[in-house]
């Protein structure tokens, strides 16, 4: 029911916009660059308040961790203001490129990497409906883009005309490169089980009680989602897979030469990036940006008009109060969670030590890749043979709900009924869906989608 | 354009791999202030270590030849600024040594009791360090805050807090102050527990033993060859320890307390006894991961940590002899004391290793010759040896297990 | 302290040039020539087995103050002086050498004396301090550098008559 909700996308705001506002039928151009920019400075905001926030609390955690306090003066209490005061003194400082550095190679990797970073926002909803533009393969996009950050710890690296950085630069491609592969592998897993690539519909099948958390679906998809985060952790460069940068042997890693404002911009991806991973553990695995405990549809279900959910997708009208406020409970569920996630990274960072290149290279080669292929193929027999699961909801109506939605037929994935009634209860369906093993169904059209995962027969 | 062969804009199209000379310090994090190595490597592999000494020279020898040896006492703190009572104490022994001067009881036990706080928070600086070498902070400032309380403790007693110059020949320049006994009773009662939360942080820390068992092995012959003292010898397994083989002037300091050589005992391969009934139940010790060999960094480092209750322990038993013991704290020999013409040599256990002095006098107030010899100028020498064929991340480890201080290898 | 002496005599001749067990730190002084057999003898011999070289020291012995040196009750020499010790039987030894201040008195030829880096790997680091703070050339170090003070540093600051050069790379000395 709140799958009726996924299209709420940029179209439609672009829609909105330009019939409201501008009195247009169809959006030109310009509404949609309109639009497009909107997006953007909500997710520069994003970041940027998300750098501001998180550097702040890295310093007060690690300041609880190592038993001081931490930032305590500017901004009255807590040093809450202190990021905002280190912005200022780094965009204060001198901005100094190395004489033996490539000037424009070098000047321009801090935006590569953070623009890898801002980028991958963009796909990543924050709750149904609260996606800057809605892909259909976000988890593909994220994860391809995200990949992209360390071209500019590269160029940085090679750029700067410093052995260190060199030696940093040569650690990130090796590192990031190998952990692609379990990141991947871990990945790939709450997509077959959902049976599709759209983060807004991953995230809308673990909609409910807190068991429904993909995390929860199988004891594979738990042990997946350790996985993931380790590679999460080794794939953003965080401590103790921070090598890097890692300030003990390489000064500081391919940022050793930067200062001011270009060493701040690597410092905001390295924080978006970290946000980027939690996020994305949240929706795959957490129940994204649904509360433990469904407070979201009891909301929708006591106050919304049953008539207006029942209609399904809000395609031309304002997103009533109530569903926006759902929406926002969603926001604020999952930034939550991310946090969590980012706060769990500080926590490791501040109490372990770093690992060596040869060690992290073989965490990576000889426990994370084993152990995700081993919850890949762990959790797709699990999903084939319908063992029980703590997951009580039924993935399939959302995503016909979801495909019919956006026009598209993804039917065809493994033991789909065609003439599964859409208005079927959750908890019901699923009752169902573990009794009938229905024959697989190839939709052509799904195929094209690229939707169609070979699991099943 | 005409490009010659030997330009070397050409080489920007040559794809040969070459080894890489980095320099590494002397500023650089890890580096224990100004320690420069310059480091051959082929890709992460360090095929050789060459250090460069001198940044931190400050000519302590040569003005030692320049003034009485009282007043050469804070150029004693400088050298070892991490232990600068052990170092204070080297000097007065050797000074006492060459005028044949003993010392009343009482002033015996409170240099056994300073010297003894001295190394815990040397063991605790060198604890720490480590911790940020192998790329933790934390542990680092868990150790900073026991070791400012017995910093505070030290400035309670002569009004530093980290170049002391407290005890002098003949003595310490003063008594320790009233109430000061029961304070470092009641600090070691507090500080005992928190001995098993470095281990828990560091010791026991499956990523620390990765990084540490097994690295810089250092065989004992290799060690002695070497010259390397302290830890980094009992590390390797040679039991010696000069608060028991030392010289008598500086032994009979140690006359009737209970402690331990800390070395593994080569035929059960454990330490000694951690005396759990003096500690209580509290201190949990880890034990020897299968990673580790002997004489490799965790050695090195699980050393430091078990000396470091010895020298509680030490500092216990001497509280109580020193609050018994008759004499005063020992008066400092006059400024301007006439030295009998002659040499001594004497060399003290100092936390890093053996410090020895030599002083050479042709019978004036102002010594011929002062030598300071250094105990991680040996252990450091060491290093190269050590480096050879790791990775790169393991130099900083190496270096770090030595724990040296570079004031007191560039004096 | 006896028995090594004659031991030593009986093997190594003129070499002892003097023995004194009087001082504080009994001491055996060598000739340069003996030196590297006398150390191979020390270090070799399962009785004395002195396995550690602690410290190398070189000692000036200059008066810079004509009147001084009127009443100096010594020659102008260079000592190079080694302790040395044994961990297996806790022992210690105290080894003299002593050298002209100049080879053959010429101001600027170093003295020379064997390197005992072979034997010693403690040497190498005290050989080159001596080295670079006293001026004695040890022959046969595997690598005869300045250590503590910069390369291209000139004179040799723990020598009595040294002085501080007037200007370092556009720093002044003095």
């Amino acid at each position: 029911m709140i799958g009726s909700l996924v299209s709420t996308g940029a179209s439609t705001v672009t829609e909105f916009i330009s019939q409201n506002i501008f009195g247009l039928d169809d959006p030109n151009w310009f509404m949609y660059l309109l639009c497009g920019v909107i997006a953007a400075v909500l997710v520069l905001h994003v970041i940027a308040v998300g750098a501001l926030f998180f550097i702040w609390a890295e310093r007060k955690i690690a300041g609880r961790i190592q038993d001081r306090l931490g930032p305590t003066r500017v901004g009255g209490k807590f040093g809450w203001l202190q990021t905002l005061a280190d912005g200022v003194k780094l965009i204060a400082k001198e901005d100094f490129i190395p004489r033996d550095a490539d000037a424009p190679l070098f000047k321009i990797a801090p935006y590569i990497a953070f623009a890898a970073s801002f980028a991958a926002f963009l796909a990543l909803p924050f709750a149904d409906g609260a996606v800057a533009h809605h892909v259909n393969t976000a988890v593909f996009f994220v994860l391809a883009v995200l990949g992209l950050e360390v071209f500019g710890v590269i160029l940085a690296g090679y750029a700067s005309g410093s052995k260190w950085s060199l030696f940093g630069a040569m650690r990130e491609a090796a590192q990031v490169v190998s952990y692609e592969v379990p990141l991947g592998m871990c990945v790939v897993i709450p997509v077959f089980v959902a049976g599709t690539m759209n983060l807004t519909t991953i995230g809308e099948m673990q909609a409910g009680w807190f068991n429904n958390w993909l995390v929860f679906h199988d004891p594979f998809t738990f042990i997946a989602a350790i996985v993931y985060f380790t590679c999460a952790t080794a794939s953003v460069n965080r401590a103790p897979f921070d090598l890097a940068e890692a300030e003990s042997e390489l000064v500081a890693g391919f940022h050793t030469e930067y200062s001011g404002l270009r060493w701040s911009f690597f410092f905001m991806a390295e924080y978006g990036s970290m946000f980027l991973v939690s996020a994305l553990a949240s929706i795959l695995f957490f129940g994204g940006w649904h509360p433990p405990i469904p407070i979201d549809i009891w909301i929708l279900e006591a106050f919304a008009d049953p008539d207006l959910v029942a209609a399904g997708p809000l395609k031309d009208a304002v997103p009533s109060l109530v569903t926006f406020l759902v929406m926002l409970i969603g926001i604020a569920t999952l930034v939550a969670k991310s946090v969590i996630g980012v706060v769990v990274m500080m926590w490791v960072r501040w109490t372990f030590p770093r690992l060596r290149i040869d060690q992290v290279m073989a965490t990576c080669l000889k426990y994370c890749v084993p152990i995700a292929a081993v919850c890949f193929v762990g959790s797709m027999t699990w999903e084939t043979l319908d063992l029980p699961s703590m997951n009580t909801i039924n993935r399939y109506e959302i995503h016909e709900d979801w495909s019919e939605d956006l026009a598209v037929s993804t039917v065809g994935e493994d033991g789909v009924d065609p003439e599964w009634p859409e208005d079927e209860n959750d908890d019901e369906s699923s009752e169902v869906m573990d009794g009938e093993e229905a024959p697989i169904e190839e939709d052509s059209v799904a195929v094209q989608n690229g939707l169609s995962l070979q699991e099943g027969e | 354009m005409s490009t010659k062969v030997d330009d070397p804009r050409v080489i920007e199209f040559d794809v040969r791999t070459d080894e890489m000379l980095i320099n590494m310090g002397p500023q650089h994090p890890s580096t224990h202030g100004v320690l420069r190595l310059i480091l051959r490597t082929d890709g992460e592999i360090v095929s050789e270590v060459e250090p460069h000494l001198g940044y931190l020279h400050r000519c302590a020898e040569k003005i030692g030849e320049n003034l009485t040896p009282r007043q050469w006492v804070p150029y004693t703190d400088r050298m070892d600024y991490l232990a600068g009572m052990n170092m204070n104490l080297g000097w007065a022994l050797v000074v006492e040594k060459l005028l044949e001067h003993d010392l009343p009881e009482k002033a015996r036990h409170l240099r056994v009791i300073i010297s003894e706080m001295g190394r815990i928070a040397s063991h605790l600086v060198g604890m720490g360090a480590y911790g940020l070498d192998l790329g933790t902070f934390s542990p680092f400032l868990y150790a900073f805050r026991e070791r400012e309380k017995i910093l505070d403790l030290f400035e309670k007693a002569c009004g530093a807090r980290l170049t002391y110059s407290y005890l002098t020949p003949g003595g310490a320049t003063g008594d320790l102050p009233p109430g000061w006994v029961d304070e470092c009773r009641d600090f070691l009662a507090q500080f005992k527990p928190c001995i098993p939360e470095f281990h828990e942080l560091l010791t026991n820390n499956q990523i620390f033993i990765g990084r540490t068992a097994g690295i810089g092995v250092m065989s004992a012959a290799t060690a002695i060859n070497y010259g390397c003292t302290g830890p980094v010898l009992r590390g390797s397994g040679v039991p010696y320890d000069l608060r028991f083989n030392g010289e008598e002037r500086y032994t009979e300091m140690y006359e009737g307390y209970q402690f331990d050589v800390i070395v593994q005992d080569p035929e059960t391969g454990k330490y000694p006894d951690p005396h759990l009934e003096e500690f209580g139940d509290d201190l949990d010790y880890p034990e020897i991961p299968k990673e580790a060999i002997l004489g490799d960094c965790w050695h090195r480092f699980y050393v430091r940590m078990l000396e470091v209750v010895q020298a509680i322990r030490l500092v216990e038993q001497a509280l109580d002899k020193y609050e018994s013991a008759s004499g005063d704290w020992g008066q400092p020999i006059k400024l301007t004391q006439k030295l009998p013409k002659g040499e001594a040599y004497l060399e003290t256990e100092a936390p890093r290793g053996q410090m020895g002095f030599y002083l050479v006098s042709t019978g004036d107030s102002i010594p011929w010759r002062v030598r300071a010899r250094s105990s991680c100028f040996c252990n450091l020498s060491v290093t190269s040896e050590l480096c050879r064929g790791t990775l790169l991340a393991d130099v900083p480890a190496i270096v770090g297990s030595l724990d040296v201080v570079m004031g007191e290898i560039d004096r | 302290m006896s028995d090594l002496v004659s031991q030593l005599k009986e093997r190594f001749g003129d070499g002892i040039v003097d023995v004194n067990a009087e001082t504080i730190d009994d001491w055996i002084e060598v000739t340069p020539d003996v030196l590297l057999d006398v150390c191979e003898f020390l270090a070799g011999d399962s009785a004395i087995k002195l396995d550690m070289l602690n410290c190398i020291t070189a000692v000036d012995y200059l008066h810079t103050d004509p009147k001084k040196a009127a009443k100096a009750d010594f020659d102008p020499h260079m000592q190079v002086v080694y302790h040395l010790s044994s961990i297996e039987h806790k022992h210690t030894l105290v080894l003299k050498v002593k050298v002209d201040r100049w080879k053959n008195g010429e101001e600027g030829s170093l003295p020379e004396v064997p390197s005992v880096a072979g034997i010693w790997r403690t040497a190498d680091w005290h050989e080159r301090e001596v080295y670079d703070l006293s001026g004695v050339l040890f022959t046969g170090h595997p690598n005869m550098k300045r250590i503590l003070c910069p390369d291209d540093w000139v004179g040799y600051p723990l020598r009595k008559d040294y002085e501080m050069p007037l200007e370092y790379h556009g720093i002044r000395g003095r």
